[in-house]
């Protein structure tokens, strides 16, 4: 039942979303696929929901770019599990893509929020 | 600087990293091992399909699916070679004869005609109530091209036959007379030697000829010094001045073997009264076809009125040359072209349902693809793939076929009708014909591809995995395969009525009263040297001996002599005027006929009154005429025609005749015009130097004309003998029944082939969906169906199909009867005989087809039926 309702509520994540949401939660530091995908669901309130297919594509994308690195290591209960970390290049995108993402949400906010900047009032 | 590149193995094993941790958290969260692991693999979703993608990424992607599809279609095609040699086959057929056919429009309709700037060129001449084009007089002629303004050049041509002299003897050959500017006029240039000179086209002027190619290399093998060479035609020297080039070719004028200005007219020609000259003009730049149409009509108006010509009721008309010459053939052409398009369609459509009925077998492999991560579009190109190679190379079939095609067809023409259509020469594969080649190779790819692309976005994955085949046959697929076996049988309907049509006409046509014996004639066309034989009497003189030589010879019953054999064309035609009455108002012409006094009975037409001529009727006696029913009843209406006389003006005399005979319709002109009313006079008061000999025989008159040939030669060497063939051989090779023939075979080959294909076809969908519906009728006869239920269930979606297919063809064919109005000859568009033979022969066909998947379906065994679940 509850479930049900969850996966109603989530939303699919837009075009290019993913790519940003990878590089803010690398900030905090070095972390394999697994991890990345349950904390960007955690901290979106599980609202959002990561098709975990894309986001390996989508890992392996910003690999090509060179926006984050790759190496095999070891997880915290010992598994084998492969790394990834920002890079310098991938700092920098990450703070220009923040920018035009908060610009972006603001505008919205102004639209759809009737003049009130806030736009979240979860 | 280059990284090695991550192989598809290292991704999968982050893959599986990833579930292992996420079923290590799950297991955190209180959850058993196995659920912990199923969950996992579950959130994750589809990793066959990530893994896929992963493959994917940076290449040529559509090359790359592409390539591999090309390989499975060929490996599916080599699996199943049967499939692939029927659908290949089907299709090269279809496109094969398409293809040919087009060659044949394309360079008969499309090509422009081989002149300079020929879309200017216009074939200009008078026209009456009765006739859209009739030919100029040669005074009329002089006046139009002095008063007209609308072109820049006008002449004209008129064909004629020559006794050449030759070391062998004489021979009869084709001329074409034309006025001085006639070849540059068309933009035609001599390849050797020059063209008419100024002066050469006036009366007087100096017998100057210029040459054929084909003349040029078969009487003087290509001799370069030829010009200046003098050429003996009716016993009269012309030197050659020219050579045509080989291109050149001028439709109306035939083979004519040799050119030769208009310097000489014969007594008739002086008179404005006597047609015998066609114009052609170029139409000036700036001047519009209606324009110059409206200038002709006035001057033509004009001319009437001050010679007092009115009486002819004639008028100007302009058409483009283009319409001269391939105007009789455009609507075989196009019946031909859309009979050829519909049975490709018919090949296209069945190769369609063979690929549907492949793919519904397919149809757990496409779900088990679409399962493991294939995406729709993926397993949709694959079809699609499969259609593209199949209609790839069946149009490479297609267009190998359409050259064998091309030479057949080409074949099927005969040489007398092929020397008025230079365009068969141009018929090949060129640019032209293979763009259409591949249009209609696209066409026939679009059908077999859009096929299964319907049928595989309508499929749900889920039921395709579940739905092991149980149960009646696929809803989608009855409607859609059905569907597309009505399509087919209306093409079949819709052809075969057509046939049906066209091969009544042709009946009708080889069975039109001739109103003579044409069985057992023999005949042959004779020309006497006008050098020797110089007076009538000289003339009349050898007419009889040539008539007791020939009447001597073995199985030869009798002869005769005409200036025209029947039952070829309505010309040689007369004005006359009934004696003593006031002047008709004559807008219609009459055939006229020279004969001897053994022509009529030779051909034993039949005597209504009166008399035949005799050796008495000679020219020391006054003119007498025996005269057809036709033309009885049109000028002596209820009246004994019977010592009437009628006047005209003969070699520019006007001369009396008196009737003395009157005979049933001999058929004068071709199969399908109506009889004209005729006259004939006795050849011995009208002697000329050309006649065909019409022999009356005992046993097959084939076997007697060399005989004939030796026995003219006997009387002399210098008589050309051409053209000896048996009446019926004359008959059938007119214009009249080519055509019909030639369209009739055609589109009936076209009918049967629809038709197989049609039958075919619904054996194909009926035979499936027994297939398909083996349990469904097994749990029917368990529960007590007798078997001539099962019977009545397949015959009644055979009937339904076949019922649906007849009307709707029924309804199309009326259409398109109509459209072809113009090629039916004695018989309408909607006759009844004909579409219903076609409605039963089909319904009898199709019942055929469909008894045997109902007796499949009667027999299958419950029990069986149950058990292979």
């Amino acid at each position: 039942m509850t479930t049900q309702r969850n996966a109603d509520e989530r939303i699919a994540l837009l075009q290019g979303t993913l790519d940003l949401l990878i590089l803010r939660t690398l900030v905090l530091g070095a972390c394999h696929g697994q991890g990345i995908a349950r904390s960007i669901k955690r901290h979106s309130e599980e609202v959002f929901f990561v098709d975990h297919g894309s986001l390996y594509l989508a890992l392996q994308r910003l690999e090509d770019k060179k926006l984050i690195s790759a190496k095999w290591g070891v997880s915290e209960n010992n598994r084998k599990a492969r790394f990834y970390s920002l890079t310098a290049k991938g700092r920098e995108q990450l703070v220009e893509k923040t920018t035009e993402w908060q610009r972006l949400a603001r505008a919205m906010g102004l639209i759809l929020g009737g003049g009130s900047a806030s736009g979240e009032e979860a | 600087m280059f990284r090695r590149r991550r192989s598809a193995k290292d991704f999968a094993e982050e893959i599986q990293a990833h579930l292992e941790l996420e079923a290590d958290e799950l297991k955190d969260e209180g959850l058993n091992e196995e659920e912990a692991q199923r969950r996992a693999r579950i959130a994750f979703g589809n990793a066959a399909a990530a893994r896929e993608q992963f493959r994917l990424r940076n290449r040529l992607l559509w090359l790359d699916n592409l390539v591999r599809d090309l390989r499975f279609a060929f490996r599916q095609m080599a699996r199943n070679p049967g499939f692939a040699a029927t659908a290949i086959l089907v299709l090269g057929l279809g496109m094969g004869v398409s293809v040919a056919i087009f060659a044949f429009v394309d360079a008969a309709l499309l090509e422009p005609l081989p002149y300079t700037n020929p879309s200017r060129l216009l074939s200009v001449n008078e026209s009456n109530m009765r006739f859209p084009r009739w030919p100029l007089s040669y005074p009329d002629f002089l006046d139009w091209q002095r008063m007209n303004k609308s072109f820049s050049s006008f002449d004209v041509y008129s064909g004629t036959a020559y006794l050449l002299g030759t070391s062998s003897g004489a021979e009869s050959v084709h001329a074409e007379r034309v006025s001085g500017g006639f070849l540059r006029t068309l933009g035609v240039q001599p390849i050797l030697g020059q063209d008419f000179r100024p002066g050469e086209d006036r009366l007087g002027g100096p017998n100057a000829l210029l040459l054929s190619y084909s003349t040029w290399v078969n009487r003087f093998g290509r001799n370069r010094n030829v010009i200046g060479r003098t050429v003996h035609l009716d016993g009269t020297a012309f030197t050659v001045i020219g050579v045509l080039p080989r291109t050149f070719s001028f439709a109306p004028a035939g083979n004519a073997e040799f050119w030769v200005p208009i310097n000489v007219l014969s007594p008739h020609e002086h008179s404005r009264e006597f047609f015998a000259f066609w114009g052609i003009g170029r139409l000036r730049d700036g001047v519009s076809v209606s324009s110059a149409l409206a200038e002709m009509k006035a001057i033509a108006g004009q001319l009437h009125r001050e010679y007092g010509l009115t009486r002819f009721d004639l008028s100007a008309s302009v058409v483009p040359l283009s319409e001269v010459i391939v105007g009789d053939v455009r609507p075989i052409l196009l019946t031909l072209l859309s009979g050829a398009l519909l049975l490709l369609l018919i090949a296209c459509v069945n190769v369609g349902s063979l690929v549907l009925v492949r793919s519904e077998s397919r149809r757990r492999e496409v779900a088990v693809r679409g399962a493991l991560g294939a995406s729709p579009a993926r397993l949709v190109s694959q079809f699609v793939t499969e259609g593209l190679l199949l209609a790839a190379l069946g149009t490479a079939a297609g267009v190998f076929a359409s050259a064998g095609v091309m030479k057949l067809l080409g074949r099927l023409v005969p040489k007398d009708m092929a020397a008025n259509m230079p365009f068969l020469n141009g018929v090949q594969l060129n640019a032209h014909t293979l763009t259409f080649a591949a249009a209609i190779g696209l066409f026939a790819a679009a059908i077999t591809a859009a096929i299964p692309i319907f049928r595989l976005t309508s499929q749900n994955v889920h039921n395709g995995l579940a739905d092991g085949g149980r149960g009646s046959a696929n809803r989608l697929w009855r409607r859609l395969g059905s569907n597309l076996v009505v399509v087919e049988l209306v093409i079949a309907v819709v052809l075969m009525a057509g046939a049906g049509l066209l091969g009544r006409s042709l009946y009708q046509l080889l069975h039109v009263p001739l109103g003579f014996d044409p069985n057992y004639l023999a005949t042959v066309e004779v020309m006497i040297p006008g050098t020797t034989y110089r007076s009538n009497a000289q003339v009349t003189e050898l007419y009889r001996e040539i008539v007791r030589r020939v009447k001597g010879l073995p199985g030869v019953e009798s002869a005769g002599m005409t200036s025209r054999l029947p039952v070829q064309c309505d010309c040689n035609t007369d004005n006359i005027q009934v004696v003593g009455r006031p002047a008709l108002n004559q807008n219609e012409e009459v055939d006229e006929r020279h004969v001897s006094p053994g022509y009529l009975p030779a051909l034993r037409a039949t005597l209504l009154r009166g008399r035949y001529f005799t050796e008495a009727d000679d020219a020391s006696k006054p003119g007498v005429a025996v005269i057809n029913e036709t033309l009885a009843r049109k000028y002596f209406p209820n009246e004994d025609p019977i010592g009437q006389r009628v006047s005209d003006t003969e070699g520019g005399n006007p001369t009396v005749w008196e009737i003395v005979g009157e005979i049933k319709d001999v058929h004068e002109g071709p199969l399908d015009v109506y009889t004209w009313p005729a006259e004939y006079f006795p050849l011995d008061q009208t002697p000329n130097g050309g006649f065909s000999l019409a022999l009356r025989t005992q046993q097959g008159p084939g076997a007697l004309l060399p005989s004939v040939v030796r026995t003219l030669h006997q009387i002399d060497a210098n008589i050309s003998v051409s053209n000896e063939e048996t009446m019926n051989a004359q008959i059938d090779a007119t214009q009249a029944a080519l055509l019909h023939r030639f369209s009739a075979w055609l589109v009936g080959g076209f009918a049967v082939a629809a038709l197989i294909l049609g039958v075919v076809g619904l054996y194909g969908v009926l035979a499936y969906s027994v297939g398909r519906r083996t349990r469904e009728i097994g749990v029917r006869i368990a529960l007590g169906a007798q078997r001539s239920a099962v019977y009545a269930l397949i015959l009644g979606e055979a009937g339904w199909l076949t019922g649906t297919g007849l009307t709707i063809g029924l309804m199309c064919s009326l259409a398109t009867s109509r459209l072809m109005r113009s090629m039916l000859f004695g018989v309408q568009a909607w006759d009844a005989t004909i579409l219903g033979c076609v409605a039963g022969l089909l319904a009898v066909v199709s019942l055929a087809a469909a008894f045997l998947p109902a007796r499949r379906a009667a027999s299958v065994d419950p029990v069986e039926a149950l058990r292979a679940e």
